[in-house]
């Protein structure tokens, strides 16, 4: 399922909303997201999952072509955990 | 960094802003979204958001494990995980915003 086809099902749910509020909605909900992870928040959706930011460390790093040490810099990258129901949804229970 | 924590609330309050539907109704569309991908993901399909990320579904094999505290084998059954895969964009705009 693509962005798009989200947007579809919502909106065949909602006759009553015009396609474009469907996409500014679903578009908004996806943005709110990222900037709470830019800001170094947590977005905890209960029963499906919790998007985190964690920090990776500085470290000495190779280029695998050329074997040269290159040194990266720490870096914050987002991080996603399953939520509970739907790891047991995915798994039958 | 602040660490504050978003909820379902702060979504559908988002949604209230943007679009100016009732709350209540913004609160369900946003469960609507998280309960079609939700549906998408435990019928075997990858969720694809552009600009966002994916979701997909990768099965484990079944193997021995061990608890860490007692040492004692347990097996593990074979099972279904989800992964997400974060987009290029979320990549960089969260670096960006945590830097420093």
């Amino acid at each position: 399922m693509i962005r798009s086809e989200l947007i579809q099902k919502i909106a065949d749910e909602n006759p009553h909303l015009y396609q474009r509020d469907v996409e500014r909605i679903v578009n908004t909900i996806f943005e709110e997201i990222i900037e709470a992870m830019s800001a170094g928040d947590r977005v905890e959706l209960r029963g499906f999952g919790a998007f985190s930011v964690k920090k990776r460390d500085a470290r000495t790093g190779r280029n695998p072509r050329t074997g040269e040490s290159v040194a990266v810099e720490e870096k914050y990258v987002p991080f996603f955990k399953t939520g509970k129901l739907l790891r047991d949804r995915l798994n039958g229970k | 960094m602040s660490s504050k924590t978003l909820t379902r609330m702060d979504l559908s309050e988002a949604v209230f802003r943007e679009v100016g539907l009732s709350r209540n109704e913004s609160a369900q569309l946003v469960e609507s979204v998280l309960a079609h991908m939700s549906d998408a993901l435990v019928s075997g399909e990858t969720v694809k958001i552009s600009s966002f990320g994916t979701f997909s579904v990768r099965d484990k094999a079944a193997r021995v494990g061990r608890n860490p505290k007692t040492g004692q084998e347990v097996p593990i059954l074979p099972r279904r995980v989800l992964t997400f895969r974060p987009s290029h964009l979320m990549k960089d705009r969260v670096a960006a915003g945590n830097k420093g």
